[in-house]
């Protein structure tokens, strides 16, 4: 019997599922998280799907993982795992790298047999050694031990082999002392509908939970420190859910219905998932023809009266360029989502970057100015989506939302906001006795540049759109050349303004100090726990993560020339860097950048930060 | 209330060329409106780029001129989004069939209720005189000095194959039936796509002439009007017959033809064979069908993106995305 006598007290713990595409290790990582968030632990979850659809089975492109970070302090999935549960050699192999020195892997030893390992491309007899492996391996034989589990289930193999990742979940929650009458309630609602398929799954959790007790090895056990969180209901919620919700409440709180126009891309297609399931709060989501599609129709909504939104990653924004042109000319409301994956070209389709900033700023001919925000973490995205669709309204624009796969896919905890925590958006609707002021669909609210909104189906406002230039006064077509530049200068001022009706950049960490670390969206997590360590250990760091990119908040300028260091981190190669230069020129700005299709880790930008300080 | 065409004509100065067939279609437009009697604030006309794209701005009602091809894109997610709105979409052979091709393809697919007027002058006229995708095989144009080596596109074949419900035909100097094709389409629930045969003065003039010839017009043209005898000749004694699986056309009282062997028309029959065979007479053997060739009833898109809308929300009883996530999986932090 093992003792728990071998227990870590930690503020907060990694667990790395790994197993082939169709073993359900994304199922027992989200119930996994589920559970830890029930008992008030923080969570943040990233999914890392393999590009292939299908891969073959045991194969190392058909790896496919989960992992979760929980406790105290947590606002990443964490750089590397404390715990890894390994299904077979494949996802062994693929993620040992993920595992940190001296942490635990566990193994199904029953697939780990020669023609496994063949399959995995090992090439000697000692496959821990082969990769490697630096931590403690407890080999389980999960494959038998299901099995025997089921031995009376009348299930076929195939489907008693299904309930392996339950068996697995079921020894990490003996592991980390979660409830498991927690984690059947979320299975038994998962399969709410096949009761003998609950049946099997729960018994087999509960196998590989009594497994833990009765195994004759010695593995530390881990009791995680929760947090103390605001009160509230919260849910579990990944970034495109988030997005989608975000803009829900924006159409509740504009009372605008919600049009969104879209075409499936990787890794932005959940957003169109969710808000297609919307019919239920009245949204229209239609997938389009083609990206040009998404965006023109989601402009002949918005021209219609609707607050409209389209949703892609990179390519997709390449091709929509025109119509979003058309949307600034034409100065109609206009949410463009935009999930960054890695680029150019098809690039990195399944994994993260923000190198499509330079393209939502400047993607487009001619002088074409546009609001850009970003979010900064999964629930993040229903913050910054409500701003983009508050932002696009009540400034007559398109707003580009940048988010990226990262926090897409990831999720965490979510304290679902009351009624009145979000404000009421104003769009700039004509008034009726506007008509007898000789209202023209251009004319300008004096103090934003704010062109008036007139609804198609309202009488006496006709009126006629089109991307061609316009008199500055009477709306009429025009080539005048002193007309177009006051046009354009009206155009930029508008854009300029929305600095009045957004938040100034908070400082963080050490305001203090003589270095200032600058992120911008999906980073934020890692940014902020490096800082936090960094303050910890002596170093003293600011921090300023910016959200609103375009306009910047109104305070920017004085924030970056408190600073003796200004460093911009960022997952490209110095795109807010180089904008934030042309604006600041009187400030050196160092850099610290990456390229790879994956986040951060913390350790990078300790490393970065420690490295310029000391330079 | 009653309108009259000059209620939807707007203030601006009408820029096409002197002579250009889009001034017949503007005023017959104007006219059909009226006949319809839609007030000018519930249409919109929606257009994308080239010369028949202007004709937004001559309109007193909502529009939008929209960019290269994209106005059948606009004007779903228009009418999507504002189902009440009666919309005329308007494009050329350039914006409607090359540049936006798709997007013609899958509005007449969808059946979105939308009144496409395509103005066909086998040309591009804003660039100044270019071949088109309804450009014969070997026609000269400034891009194709030795004559293009590519077959066009029948417009009417693309409907049909996208599974249109909806396809008329008329001819710019035809202002009567222009407008009863016009009239036609806007009653039609659903994707109702009208070619204008137009002629351009500048760059391609007379490229219709074969058919428009006043001397020759009766005997190369037939108006085809649903329940009537497929009749037409200057002094309509001629008549389209079937022919095998094919059309002919017969003289009555040559060959022992009598009117029993002409055929009636039935724009409304669901099968599209005899419509795509009318719609393809064009002028040479047979006479170039105008008027209305098909017009059945089916589900409409944005009618039906409505009610599936309706119907899930009765079924759910959600009112607030508050409520919606309240009722998933959450937990209480106190």
């Amino acid at each position: 019997m093992l003792e728990k006598t071998n227990v870590k007290v930690l503020d907060r713990v990694v667990v790395r599922f790994s197993g082939d595409s169709g073993d359900g290790m994304q199922l027992a990582g989200n119930i996994f998280s589920n559970v830890s968030a029930g008992v008030g632990n923080q969570i943040s979850t990233f999914p890392d799907y393999p590009a292939e659809v299908r891969a073959p089975q045991g194969t190392l492109s058909g790896v496919s993982g989960f992992q979760v970070h929980i406790g105290k302090g947590v606002y990443t999935p964490g750089d590397k795992a404390d715990v890894l549960v390994s299904m077979n050699p494949a996802a062994l192999k693929q993620n040992v790298k993920f595992l940190k020195d001296g942490g635990v892997a566990i193994v199904d030893i029953d697939s780990f047999k020669k023609a496994d390992l063949d399959k995995a491309l090992y090439t000697t007899d000692e496959p821990y050694k082969e990769i490697g492996l630096k931590g403690e391996v407890v080999e389980v034989p999960m494959t038998t031990m299901v099995k025997a589990a089921l031995a009376d289930s009348g299930l076929d193999l195939k489907s008693v082999m299904k309930c392996k990742n339950m068996f697995a979940l079921g020894l990490v929650c003996w592991l980390f002392d979660r409830p498991l009458e927690s984690a059947l309630h979320y299975l038994h609602n998962k399969f709410a509908k096949k009761p003998a398929i609950y049946e099997a799954n729960a018994k087999v959790m509960q196998a590989g939970y009594d497994y833990g007790h009765n195994i004759h090895a010695s593995v530390s056990t881990y009791r995680i420190e929760s947090d103390a969180i605001r009160p509230g209901t919260y849910t579990d919620v990944n970034g495109n859910t988030a997005t989608a919700w975000g803009l829900i409440l924006a159409s509740e709180k504009s009372g605008l219905p919600l049009f969104l126009g879209s075409y499936p891309i990787t890794p932005a297609t959940d957003i169109l998932h969710e808000l297609a399931k919307r019919k239920d709060l009245g949204v229209k989501a239609c997938q389009m023809e083609d990206e040009i599609a998404g965006v023109c129709s989601a402009i002949g909504a918005a021209f219609a009266g609707n607050l409209a939104v389209t949703s892609t990653s990179g390519p997709g924004l390449a091709l929509k360029g025109e119509g979003i042109g058309l949307a600034v000319m034409a100065e109609l409301p206009l949410v463009i989502i935009d999930v960054q994956r890695g680029g150019p070209s098809t690039g990195l389709p399944t994994k993260t970057e923000q190198t499509d900033l330079r393209q939502a700023l400047y993607g487009r001919n001619g002088e074409s100015p546009l609001a850009v925000v970003a979010a900064a973490s999964p629930t993040d995205c229903f913050n910054m989506a409500f701003e983009a669709a508050r932002i696009a309204v009540e400034h007559m624009t398109p707003v580009v939302l940048l988010t990226d796969g990262f926090i897409a896919n990831g999720s965490s905890a979510w304290r679902i906001p009351e009624d009145d925590e979000y404000p009421t958006i104003k769009p700039n609707f004509v008034k009726p006795e506007m008509l007898e002021q000789g209202w023209r669909p251009y004319m300008r609210n004096e103090e934003t540049e704010v062109r008036y909104w007139a609804i198609p189906g309202t009488p006496g406002f006709q009126h006629r759109l089109g991307g061609l230039e316009k008199d500055y006064n009477t709306s009429a077509i025009s080539t005048d050349p002193a007309n177009h530049e006051k046009m354009v200068q009206a155009r930029q001022k508008k854009i300029d303004l929305i600095a009045r009706n957004i938040p100034d950049v908070e400082v963080q960490g050490n305001p203090d100090a003589d270095t200032l670390l600058i992120g911008w969206g999906g980073t934020y997590g890692h940014l902020y726990t490096a800082v936090e360590e960094l303050n910890n250990s002596g170093k003293p760091v600011a921090f300023a993560h910016f959200r609103y990119i375009c306009p910047l908040p109104a305070n920017t300028a004085e924030v970056i020339s408190r600073y003796k260091r200004v460093i911009v981190a960022e997952l490209n190669n110095g795109q807010f860097a180089d904008y934030l230069q042309a604006k600041n020129p009187m400030t050196h700005i160092e850099r610290i950048n990456k390229v790879q299709g994956q986040p951060f880790l913390v350790q990078e930008i300790i490393d970065g930060v420690t490295k310029i300080m000391e330079a | 209330m009653k309108y009259c065409a000059a209620d939807y004509k707007s203030d601006q100065y009408v820029r096409w060329c002197p002579g250009c067939g889009d001034h017949a279609v503007l005023n017959v437009l104007h006219k059909a409106m009226a006949e319809l009697g839609v007030a000018p604030h519930d249409t919109a006309v929606i257009s994308g780029i080239g010369c028949s794209s202007r004709l937004p701005y001559y309109m007193n009602t909502y529009g939008f001129h929209t960019i290269h091809g994209r106005g059948g894109a606009v004007a779903t997610g228009f009418k999507v989004a504002n189902p009440k709105m009666t919309v005329w979409q308007v494009c050329g052979d350039g914006d409607g069939l090359a540049i936006g091709g798709n997007h013609f393809i899958h509005e007449v697919r969808r059946n979105v209720d939308l009144n496409v007027l395509m103005l066909n002058n086998k040309i591009y006229g804003l660039t100044k005189g270019q071949y088109s995708p309804t450009s014969d095989r070997g026609f000269v144009s400034k891009s194709s000095p030795y004559g293009t080596t590519e077959d066009p596109f029948i417009p009417a074949e693309l409907v049909f194959g996208a599974r249109g419900t909806f396809f008329a035909r008329s001819i710019d100097v035809e202002l009567k039936i222009s407008q009863e094709v016009m009239v036609a389409a806007a009653k039609h629930k659903g994707c109702s796509v009208v070619e204008i045969l137009q002629n351009c003065v500048i760059f391609n003039n007379g490229i219709h002439n074969y058919i428009t010839d006043r001397a020759t017009r009766a005997e190369r043209t037939i108006h085809l009007v649903h329940g009537e005898k497929m009749l037409f000749g200057a002094d309509m004694n001629k008549g389209i017959a079937q022919d095998g699986f094919g059309l002919k056309a017969v003289t009555l009282g040559e060959d022992g033809y009598t009117i029993d062997d002409v055929l009636v028309h039935d724009a409304h029959c669901q099968s599209n064979f005899l419509h795509q065979q009318l719609a393809m007479m064009d002028g040479h053997d047979l006479p170039l069908a105008i008027g209305v060739i098909r017009d059945v009833e089916a589900l409409t898109y944005d009618q039906e993106v409505e009610n599936q809308v309706a119907e899930v929300r009765a079924k759910k009883g959600l009112k607030s995305l508050r409520q919606l996530v309240l009722a998933g999986e959450t937990w209480e932090v106190k």
